[in-house]
């Protein structure tokens, strides 16, 4: 079997053999921060592609196909320009703030991401309360929004910060909620223990059936709600607030928004990938021996973000077909149906679980 | 009619009578507002509809052309009221009987600096609060030194004036408040994507409810009234489709028609179809386009593609024919420019095959979803009587259940001999107005099946001489355009140019009735409502 693990031991030999345990600690830290910075930019430039080309599939057009061969530089060149971009300075506004509010959102995203498992062994914080840690991350990123609302100085970015608080906080409950039922299914919190249990068995969504698939469901809809997406995306409904929370910012500090919101879509179709889809683990019919040697056969990191890729196909097919919802409609999905429904499952699936009626 | 003129003459016997096109009193200021409750609360009368507003400048005197309609008896009066005191004009106000006189009224003042007693809301409308003179007057001073290019910025006032009658009757200016200190006033517009042009809303909200707005005016304000007063009769033409572009063939047909009732030319009747055809192609794009921007101002980007893709095919339908897909110039004076293309007939036979399959696509993808239900269903709720008063004639006044369609009220062209249905519901909903356009493109499309094969052999266009001049007299003539009724008031006094040309447009009654309509609701209620209201900015501001 092909797996990086192998490859991270060998490099952490080599550099023992020749330096200091701290000094090679603090080498493998910083070329994991270089790769995950990476793969990071990487990743939102590929959904951008992405994102372009389905929604022009859905709209009868053609999407970028001038830059680079069907267009696949384009996000590439976006980037460069963004980055060569003038930060356009404003006279009445909370500078501190106004600069700090990016990064705090980039920063809640980028703590996530380091969160999911890439594949069998490769995962880069990965400790017993995993899962909470990512939920608890993730809500960094509303403090960045609500900021970035308030020390713009202007009433659009006002009124979208504070849709957007109320949005998150509604629907970071739903999301925590579908959480927890699916770790009282797991019986851990530990992300590669989670894996390990559906690498070793079935997909939870399989193995945890009518809970579970609810579970997910409403899981999709609060991540679709927590990344500001469409039918969900009030705080920056353009046809309403024309940008929402990030009308003011230009340059690299709009990018940084922009990148998070891209990246924020991959790691919600992650984490669904991992809480109900296996993760890394790949497809197993109980039964089928052949056939599960063939499906171990695929890299586990490529069974992990093709997972998540096809999550987000789902949730960017929500986007470009359905209108957006008004704020009272969308406290109202919330608090009068989801959050009910999600705490009657998770009395459901202590049932299944407590009586073992799951496969 | 002289029934009404009798009535009219035993309650006021000063009010003197000119038969005409519609028969026209002419009663001094004094009476004006006595007369004026009387045509609207009389149940002989019930003149409950006011159809035009034209401030006029008669050199010796200023004055107000009413034209009124009643939507229960259907018949028609116009009021002449005038002032000969050039410095300080002054006539009393009809704004608290017709709601629409309030834009209207103020339309004037700026126009002519006629004072309206007791209308609540005396400022400019269109042009800047420190505009020099008034541009309509006869005796204006056009010189750009009187009124040069301001580079600074207008000033925006929280506070307006109204001109109160005393009982004794004298006339007091107060100030009136518009925005408290203390109110969150946010700008929607005049630079925004959801006011489909530079229209300004100054909204004052309580979090996300919406308690009052103020309508700011004039942003592309061009003076197209005025440019026609200098300019001959062919060349007045052109302007009509800068109006509403969106309705450009209807507007051209409109003032088309005025002329040609007042020069008494016969288009032949080649011409009088293709025109109805080019009128309903155009609402159909029209429609067409609403949909697709209506849809996008709530956030379902994938239905402006799916509708610009059909309404493509009846643009390049345009372009065969008239040689442009917007600002067409295709009807003049007695008929049509060009005659239609050789393919025309098969282009417009594959759109009437394709619009059914594509109405279809359109509702499993939106007027079906859930979510778009919610925006819509009971938002922005108008009565017919808040409608009529308003004057929102077009979808919006059939979807309050206002019978409202000129080309069934006072029937134009050939559209007594089609047969086609008024859409008209009665919920007055942003759902209705939405549904009640999907309609109206299917009667469109039922239109033009019936003419599509019955294109007469002949004429395009009637004899007409090289130089125009109209007689002396005034014409008034709608039609139905895209967005509702588009009148057209000409005065000639005999020149080759025009003393007076009013464009009556439909969108300034729209964009009228959206504070009415939008407060309660939400900020997002405020974008669905002018979405279905579908105003172009132009029309508005002309």
């Amino acid at each position: 079997m092909l797996e990086l693990s192998h490859g991270a031991e060998w490099l952490n030999q080599w550099l023992l053999s020749w330096c200091a345990p701290w000094a090679a600690v603090t080498i493998e830290c910083v070329l994991i921060g270089v790769l995950l910075l990476l793969s990071y930019s990487v990743l939102a430039l590929f959904y951008i592609y992405f994102e372009r080309k389905v929604c022009a599939a859905f709209q009868c057009r053609l999407g970028p196909n001038r830059v680079g061969p069907w267009g696949v530089l384009q996000s590439v060149a976006d980037m460069f320009k963004i980055l060569i971009k003038e930060l356009i300075s404003l006279n009445h506004i909370d500078k501190f703030l106004f600069a700090l509010a990016p990064y705090l959102v980039i920063l809640a995203s980028m703590l996530c991401f380091s969160m999911l498992p890439w594949g069998s062994g490769i995962q880069i914080i990965d400790f017993n309360i995993g899962i909470f840690f990512l939920l608890a991350v993730s809500s960094i990123g509303v403090l960045g929004i609500l900021l970035a609302g308030w020390s713009s100085n202007n009433k659009f970015t006002l009124i979208g910060a504070l849709r957007s608080g109320a949005q998150m906080v509604s629907y970071e409950l739903s999301m925590g909620l579908s959480v927890i039922t699916m770790v009282a299914f797991a019986g851990t919190m530990s992300i590669s223990e989670m894996c390990q249990l559906q690498s070793d068995g079935m997909w939870f969504i399989f193995s945890g059936h009518i809970p579970a698939i609810i579970a997910f469901v409403i899981f999709i809809i609060a991540g679709t709600a927590e990344t500001n997406r469409g039918p969900f995306d009030l705080p920056e409904a353009e046809s309403e607030l024309t940008a929402g929370y990030h009308t003011e910012y230009s340059g690299i500090h709009f990018g940084f928004f922009y990148l998070a919101e891209y990246l924020n879509l991959f790691i919600v179709s992650g984490v669904a990938a991992l809480l109900f889809f296996g993760g890394w683990a790949p497809l197993h019919i109980p039964g089928w021996d052949a056939f599960n040697g063939v499906m171990d056969w695929i890299p586990s990191t490529i069974w992990f973000i093709g997972k998540a890729i096809v999550l987000s196909f789902i949730i960017i097919w929500f986007k470009w077909t359905f209108p957006r919802l008004r704020i009272d409609q969308l406290l109202t999905l919330e608090w009068k149906y989801l959050l009910p429904i999600n705490l009657v499952n998770l009395v459901l699936m202590v049932l299944v679980v407590c009586y073992g009626l799951h496969f | 009619m002289a029934n009404v003129q009798e009535h009219i003459a035993r309650l006021f016997p000063e009010a003197t009578f000119e038969e005409g096109e519609v028969l026209l009193v002419n009663i001094p200021d004094a009476k004006w507002h006595t007369l004026a409750k009387t045509l609207k609360e009389d149940s002989e009368l019930d003149f409950d509809y006011l159809v035009a507003l034209v401030g006029m400048d008669w050199t010796e005197t200023l004055g107000v052309m009413y034209y009124f309609s009643s939507t229960r008896l259907g018949h028609s009066i116009s009021v002449k009221v005038a002032t000969d005191n050039r410095e300080n004009p002054m006539l009393h106000s009809i704004s608290d009987l017709w709601n629409v006189a309030n834009l209207y009224e103020r339309e004037v003042y700026d126009y002519y600096g006629i004072i309206f007693i007791n209308h609540p809301d005396m400022r400019r409308l269109f042009l800047r609060n420190d505009w020099v003179g008034y541009p309509l007057r006869k005796d204006y001073d056009a010189s750009p030194e009187t009124n040069p290019v301001r580079l600074d910025h207008e000033a925006v006032d929280d506070t307006t004036f109204t001109y109160v009658e005393q009982p004794d009757g004298k006339v007091v200016k107060e100030e009136r408040t518009i925005f408290a200190p203390e109110d969150f006033v946010v700008n929607i517009g005049p630079q925004h994507p959801a006011t489909h042009g530079v229209l300004r809303f100054r909204t004052s909200v309580d979090g996300e409810t919406i308690k009052k707005i103020d309508l700011y005016l004039g942003y592309i304000h061009r003076g197209i009234e005025k440019l026609c007063e200098g300019l001959g009769y062919m060349q007045t033409l052109h302007f009509t489709d800068r109006l509403d572009y969106l309705s450009a063939q209807q507007n051209r047909h409109c003032l088309c028609l005025c002329i040609e009732k007042a020069m008494g030319i016969e288009v032949p009747r080649r011409a009088q179809v293709i025109r109805v055809m080019m009128d309903e192609l155009m609402r159909i794009s029209s429609h067409l386009l609403f949909m697709g921007t209506f849809c996008m101002d709530l956030g379902a980007t994938t239905m402006l593609f799916y509708t610009l893709r059909e309404r493509e095919r009846i643009l390049d339908i345009f372009e065969k024919t008239c040689g442009a897909r917007m600002t067409f110039n295709y009807n003049c004076i007695g008929g049509i420019m060009e005659d239609i293309d050789k393919d025309f007939v098969a282009d417009v036979k594959k759109l009437l095959e394709i619009m059914p399959k594509a109405i279809k696509e359109y509702d499993t993808i939106f007027t079906g979803n859930v979510i778009a239900r919610n925006r819509m269903e009971g938002v922005g709720v108008i009565s017919k009587e808040d409608v009529i008063s308003y004057a929102t004639t077009g979808p919006v006044g059939r979807a309050s259940g206002w019978a409202c369609d000129v080309r069934k009220t006072h029937p134009y062209g050939i559209y007594s001999e089609l047969d086609f249905d008024e859409i008209t519901l009665p919920e007055g909903d942003s759902m209705a107005r939405y549904l009640v356009r999907v309609e109206e493109i299917k009667q469109s499309c039922r239109i033009l099946e019936q003419l599509v094969d019955n294109i007469p052999e002949g004429d395009i266009c009637a004899k007409v001489p090289k130089i125009i001049k109209l007689p002396e007299g005034h014409w008034f003539q709608q039609v139905e355009a895209s967005r509702g009724a588009f009148g057209v008031y000409i005065e000639s006094h005999g020149d080759q140019k025009p003393w007076r040309v009013k464009f009556n447009s439909p969108c300034m009654n729209l964009a009228g009735i959206v504070p009415h309509a939008a407060k309660g609701g939400k900020i997002a209620d405020l974008i669905t409502i002018g979405g279905t209201f579908d105003y172009v900015v132009p029309d508005i501001d002309r």
